[in-house]
């Protein structure tokens, strides 16, 4: 029975910290930039089809290649963010009315960006082995690849925590999430720290792809799972927190492997079911004010 | 000068509208069998926008439930489809879309900004799941067959379920009531304060834009003969009405209907022209939209029709 429990909790950390990690991209994303990234599943899909393409075909370590995709996804985030929502932004006459234009113009990046990932890679399920040897953790095994997926997702988790609240740059950017304006005043350059805020979240999201796909296997319209998936994390960790979507996302993991034994197929309406409730009872999270 | 203006316009454009009711009524007769058929998906879109834009237009409030609404209405048609003629199958489709938007108002309406989105978009989700694991562990299947009717049937209900829905949402629009909910868009502790019940409007048009989801959601099952919960509960179906709205503009009534007409067609052309590319090209006639077309289509062309009225008056 003890060794059940276990079993079940292990698998919950290991799915858990895959949703932390995606979370705290999409927590940057919307906690400091104020764009609710729908295609945040989006840059997750391109980092895991980067890892893929990557290993398959110049047989790069996919770890290795975190390198590599991570940054590229980064530049693509960046991008988007200088020319079109820096647009938007200015445009907009509200900050209610630029959330709502961004989320809606995320909605058509998912479009664009999961069209040309079908172009290029085609419309298959994709996969490969690495590190697939079981590992035996307190009476119960895992695949060694799901082990090294948790210590790297907590390791650039602690990293990018680090960063926030040691660095100058990490300190702009809290300054940023508190009061943009006010930042603007006091010397920070708001719209290029808005831009690496996005760019970090879609860093985040690159990480995540390429975790995900060393243990699951990858789609073009994967994406949108892994939305939904992160924005449940960061209602429940509360809106901008970083320390709250880690934990938030560890938590939900550990839902997901206790609903997934007793009933499985269940898993993403207990996540929904809990989101709504926390909706209703206490929007602002377990960390939230 | 104006009023009189405004009087003598005014039996001229219901002419003309029944004039563009009745040729649409009869074009199953002189049109081709794919006119019929996309003229249908049209009002279907129309019909989702402007009971969208009738809630969330004047009080600002952004609902993704739409494919929730219009998933109900289609899974009723699919249970009920078999047993009772195809009117009362459309009403009791609107009724249970009704009561669920009844519930998810109370429950949420006090719910602000990105929360209330957030909500509503994960109720698609949530009804997509729980029917999926619904179907396949307690009814054992994945999928349902709804009983088909006629192209031009189908045609004929949409129609009479777009004219009901623009009655209603002209006399929302002009009645108190209206005046009540751009109110709370405007300023909601204002309208609270003025002895308005939000809440209670709220939900009450929540429910009411519902309805005509579900109607629609029950009028359409009947042309795709197999459905499943994916099928049904297709997240685009949320998304699209806002587009919809936000392209053909929301600051009249005929702005939806415009932009969900131009989508629709739109939609349909990359579709079949450009298979491969059709959801790229889309993807940027949004962004583009959401960035250069802030008022929509229907702002643009009264900025046009501004300009060019303002250099003849500058010419003479």
């Amino acid at each position: 029975m003890i060794v059940r429990i276990l079993d079940v909790a292990i698998a919950g950390l290991l799915l858990g910290g895959i949703y932390a990690l995606i979370a705290v991209g999409l927590s940057m994303q919307y906690g400091v930039a104020r764009v609710l990234n729908i295609a945040h599943g989006e840059f997750i899909m391109l980092g895991a089809f980067i890892t893929w393409w990557l290993y398959t075909m110049l047989d790069i370590n996919p770890l290795v290649s975190m390198v590599i995709s991570g940054p590229l996804v980064f530049i693509i985030g960046f991008i988007l963010y200088r020319t079109l929502f820096t647009r938007l932004r200015a445009s907009s006459a509200s900050p209610a009315a630029f959330e709502g234009s961004s989320m809606l113009a995320c909605f058509g990046l998912l479009f664009i960006i999961q069209n040309v990932a079908i172009l290029i890679w085609g419309a298959d399920m994709k996969g490969y082995s690495y590190l697939a040897f079981p590992v035996n953790v307190g009476g119960a095994k895992f695949a060694a690849n799901r082990l090294v997926t948790l210590g790297f997702a907590m390791a650039i988790g602690l990293v990018f925590y680090l960063f926030l609240a040691r660095t100058r740059l990490g300190k702009a950017i809290r300054a940023a999430a508190q009061d943009p304006a006010a930042a603007g005043l006091m010397g920070v350059n708001i719209n290029q720290v808005l831009a690496l805020c996005f760019g970090f979240g879609a860093l985040m999201a690159g990480f995540g792809g390429t975790l995900i796909s060393i243990s699951y296997k990858i789609q073009p319209t994967m994406g949108l799972e892994y939305t939904v998936i992160a924005l449940i994390v960061i209602v429940l960790g509360g809106l901008g927190s970083i320390p709250g979507s880690f934990i938030g996302g560890l938590l939900l993991g550990l839902v997901g492997s206790i609903v997934t034994y007793i009933q499985p197929g269940l898993s993403l309406v207990a996540y929904y079911v809990i989101f709504m409730l926390l909706l209703l009872v206490k929007p602002t999270g377990i960390l939230g004010k | 000068m104006d009023r009189v203006r405004g009087i003598s316009k005014r039996p001229f454009l219901l002419g003309l509208l029944l004039l563009i009711l009745i040729s649409l009524a009869t074009s199953p007769l002189y049109a081709a069998q794919y006119t019929v058929i996309l003229l249908t998906s049209i009002f279907m879109y129309i019909v989702i926008t402007v009971s969208w834009t009738m809630f969330s237009g004047p009080t600002g409030y952004i609902s993704l439930a739409s494919a929730a609404f219009f998933g109900v209405g289609i899974y009723t048609s699919a249970i009920l489809g078999r047993a009772l003629p195809l009117p009362f199958v459309i009403c009791i489709g609107g009724l249970v879309s009704f009561c669920l938007a009844l519930l998810v108002g109370a429950l949420t309406l006090r719910l602000r900004g990105i929360y209330f989105v957030m909500f509503t978009f994960g109720l698609v989700e949530l009804l997509l799941h729980f029917i999926l694991w619904w179907e396949v562990n307690i009814t054992g299947t994945t999928g349902r067959v709804v009983p088909t009717v006629s192209n031009t049937t189908v045609y004929y209900l949409m129609l009479i379920t777009f004219v009901i829905l623009m009655l209603t949402a002209y006399f929302i629009r002009h009645s108190k009531f209206g005046l009540a909910l751009q109110s709370i868009g405007e300023y909601e502790e204002a309208a609270a304060h003025r002895g308005i019940n939000v809440t209670a409007l709220k939900t009450i048009t929540f429910a009411i834009s519902a309805l005509f989801m579900g109607a629609a959601g029950a009028i359409m099952a009947t042309r795709w003969t197999y459905i499943d919960p994916r099928i049904a509960f297709n997240p685009l179906v949320s998304f699209m009405p806002v587009l919809m709205a936000i392209f053909g503009g929301m600051g009249q009534l005929y702005g939806p209907i415009i932009g969900a007409a131009v989508f629709t067609y739109l939609e349909e052309f990359l579709i079949t022209r450009f298979p491969y590319y059709y959801m790229l090209i889309f993807g940027i006639i949004m962004v583009v939209a959401i960035l250069y077309l802030p008022d929509g289509l229907v702002g643009l062309i009264q900025k046009l029709w501004k300009r060019i009225s303002e250099s003849k008056y500058a010419d003479t």
